[in-house]
């Protein structure tokens, strides 16, 4: 049972037969950048089954706590039923707790509860951000079984190939002869989504319609809304 | 009762040596002491009316119904132990879905008695359980028109046109006695038993009640509801009304 | 249960016995067991899922318009080309708050209405005021068909709930994997392609009032009903607005449709 079940083209399959996979490729893009005492996390509104748009205003970033986030686009069903999964968890461990869960906590709840269905994965691509115990911004980025990284800015999802390249470029400073990586502010990250997002929109169909940008400060969260185009 | 004592009444499951189970006999007693119940069936439906005795000035009104629902089309008014009432109210309930489940159609109530009396039978063969401490009336109104039965703790099941459980039992099934039940509606009927309810009721040795009436019938469009607000009011006042005119009577005599 | 393995061990271990309980005979019951005859299947592979509907139901199409929800289904259960009922009701009044249709598997649909229908019975009879909402019935639906898929079985449906959650509209839907989203316009099979277009385009052009939303729902079943196979031109209708739903069943298609260009249709003669 992995992922070759995941999708087939429906213009491959014979189109008298029927047949069930228990997956779905719903699209959906993702980016986080974090600062040092700041963390933007962002993704487009576009829900997609095949060529169809199913749905223009589908957010899919989820607030989890106070200071954590999560992004999180693939399977779309999956995608529902880990984030109610994980947020009863999150509950729960504020009962037992009497506290917030810290994003750290959460970030290494989520692998593990990823890694339990290694042998039926959730098909989602996470990311998760936040403030940690510090308030410094942390972004951390899944794969669908569980395996976790901490990064400093990091893409997911349907563009995930257009978008990482630029951010590794443009946030890191990588891939290039003597630069130094640019001080993260608010108005570079912005920029970047800003910038990432409407270059992924033109070139690929399964991003689109809209971003949400929100953004994570000991002040509390911020949202705001950038049009994409939808076709 | 003269033979307390006499070792034959600690189990369920023997009989004394003049043929009685006196472990059934004592859940007839529970029922005996618990506020008045009563259930009448007309030509368009079943009226119940239950006496709730409140022992306590600190509880929520309306809290602890004596009066359930078992499907859409089947209630229950219940005199007893309400703990068990509910117990044996829940079998009901799983007996009614059960059946809609197999058959697709709501559970006469002929089946619906059968099945409870069964069960409440069943408590009363065996050392290591109690029989249930609660009788219940079981109103049906369907394709069949309207049908009442009531099970007692021993598990007996009867068909009635009008019957009474719990301590004022004889008083109101005199009253009930009086009715034309065959010739009325539900709607005078609902006055009535309220009527008869705060009739009933021992002023002196219970101070507080409430009082839950209910019908199923055509009027309610063949389900199981509690009346109305306005016909509560109606009948509450009615029968408040019939009470004054009572005490008034008498002091004229005097 | 024994099998080759064991034997083979048996065979060539006799030297080995002390580590391995020999069987007392090849193929005997074990003790607390079933006996198994050779070369027979057990009982535990018997079990099948369905894998492919059987009689089923084509679009459902469904839009928010200002005042309400509205949502359509013809009356067709197709089994594989065949229109073999031409009478089958798949739209049904959960509450007053709330509609669920289904296109798919028509037996899937009519076990979870029975099931659906229950849980709206127990609602009542245990007096739990909040009737069943069409935000809550959606959240559920999700639950349980997600449930169905990851064991395998699913439940063969894709569905639309309309209604109210609150006092504000919903119109969502459900799939046999569980993916669901809310949207003002919902439509399920040939109706994602052809109808959601439709009132998308007719929504930039301007609000929906209830009689613009009506002929446009008329007009998508009337697309559909040309270019979808599995179509027919009898359908339902229900309207679900704050003062209550309502039903219509035994609506017509036909005398709005017209088949004249198939007289123009040449080389199949």
């Amino acid at each position: 049972m992995a992922l070759d079940m995941v999708m087939e083209p429906d213009y491959m399959r014979d189109p008298r037969k029927h047949h069930f996979s228990p997956y779905m490729e719903n699209g959906g893009t993702s980016i986080a950048i974090a600062g040092d005492d700041f963390v933007m996390i962002a993704s487009d509104t576009r829900l997609t089954r095949g060529f169809n748009i199913l749905s223009r205003e589908q957010e899919k970033v989820l607030p989890l706590t106070a200071n954590t986030m999560m992004a999180s686009s693939g399977c779309w069903a999956d995608v529902l039923t880990l984030s109610k999964v994980l947020k009863d968890r999150i509950t729960m461990y504020s009962h037992e707790h009497n506290e917030t869960m810290p994003t750290t906590a959460v970030a290494q709840m989520l692998s593990t509860m990823l890694y339990w269905r290694r042998f039926f994965p959730y098909y989602v691509s996470n990311i998760l951000a936040g403030l940690d115990e510090q308030g410094k911004g942390v972004v951390y980025h899944y794969d669908p079984v569980g395996h976790m990284e901490q990064l400093a800015f990091s893409a997911t999802g349907a563009s995930v190939a257009q978008i990482q390249p630029l951010l590794d470029n443009q946030a890191g400073a990588l891939n290039m002869k003597d630069t130094t990586p640019p001080k993260i502010t608010r108005d570079l990250a912005r920029q970047l989504i800003h910038d990432a997002f409407i270059s992924a929109a033109e070139r690929d169909i399964n991003t689109g319609d809209g971003v949400i940008v929100h953004t994570i400060t000991k002040e509390g969260k911020t949202e705001e809304t950038i049009k994409l185009r939808r076709d | 009762m003269s033979s307390i004592g006499t070792g034959y009444d600690l189990s369920a499951s023997q009989f004394s040596p003049d043929g009685r189970v006196f472990q059934v006999e004592y859940a007839q007693k529970a029922v005996e002491n618990s506020g008045t119940a009563l259930g009448l069936r007309c030509k368009d439906g079943i009226v119940f009316a239950v006496e709730k005795i409140i022992t306590s000035k600190l509880y929520e009104r309306g809290a602890n119904k004596r009066i359930f629902s078992i499907d859409t089309h089947a209630g229950v008014a219940s005199a007893g132990l309400l703990a068990d009432a509910r117990a044996v109210v829940d079998v009901g309930r799983a007996e009614a879905a059960n059946y809609r489940a197999e058959y697709g159609r709501p559970i006469p109530c002929k089946f619906l008695a059968e099945r409870i009396s069964s069960y409440h039978h069943a408590y009363t063969l065996y050392s290591a359980v109690r029989p249930f401490g609660c009788a219940i009336m079981i109103g049906v109104y369907d394709e069949d028109g309207p049908q009442m039965y009531l099970i007692d703790p021993s598990g007996m099941c009867h068909g009635y046109w009008g019957c009474a459980i719990g301590k004022a039992k004889q008083n109101a099934k005199t009253e009930i006695e009086k009715l034309k039940l065959k010739d009325m509606t539900c709607r005078e009927l609902v006055k009535e038993s309220a009527k008869i309810i705060y009739l009933v009721h021992d002023e002196v040795k219970d101070k507080m009640f409430e009082m839950e009436l209910s019908w199923v019938c055509e009027e309610s469009g063949g389900r199981h509801q509690f009346v109305p607000d306005a016909l509560y009011k109606e009948a509450e006042r009615h029968a408040k009304a019939a009470l004054e005119e009572d005490s008034s009577d008498e002091d004229e005599e005097m | 249960m024994t099998d080759t393995r064991q034997l083979c061990v048996m065979m060539a271990g006799a030297s080995l016995s002390g580590m391995f309980t020999p069987n007392l005979w090849s193929g005997g019951p074990a003790p607390g067991q079933l006996y198994n005859f050779p070369a027979s299947k057990t009982q535990h592979d018997s079990k099948t899922h369905t894998m492919y509907p059987s009689t089923s139901g084509t679009s459902v199409v469904g839009l928010v318009y200002d005042g309400g929800v509205m949502l359509a289904a013809d009356t067709l259960g197709s089994y594989g080309s065949l229109a073999r009922f031409r009478n089958i009701n798949r739209v049904f009044k959960v509450t007053n708050k709330a509609v669920l249709a289904c296109s798919g598997d028509i037996a899937d649909y009519q076990f979870i209405r029975e099931v659906i229908e229950q849980k709206v019975r127990d609602d009542e009879i245990h007096g739990y005021t909040p009737e069943l909402n069409a935000g809550a019935l959606h959240c559920w639906l999700t639950r349980v068909l997600y449930n169905r898929r990851s064991k395998f079985d699913p439940l063969w449906l894709e569905s639309v709930v309309a209604g109210y959650k609150g006092d504000k509209p919903f119109l969502g839907f459900v799939d046999k994997i569980g993916t669901a989203f809310e949207a003002k316009e919902v439509a399920t099979g040939f109706g994602v392609h052809l109808a959601i277009p439709m009132i998308r385009e007719a929504r930039e052009k301007g609000n929906l009032t209830k009689d613009t939303a009506r002929k446009l729902l008329v007009d998508c079943l009337k697309v559909l009903y040309y270019r979808d196979c599995r179509a027919h031109f009898k359908y339902q209708l229900a309207d679900i607005t704050p003062e209550g739903i309502t039903i219509h069943d035994d609506l017509d298609l036909k005398q709005d449709t017209s088949w004249e260009v198939a007289n123009f249709i040449r080389g199949y003669d």
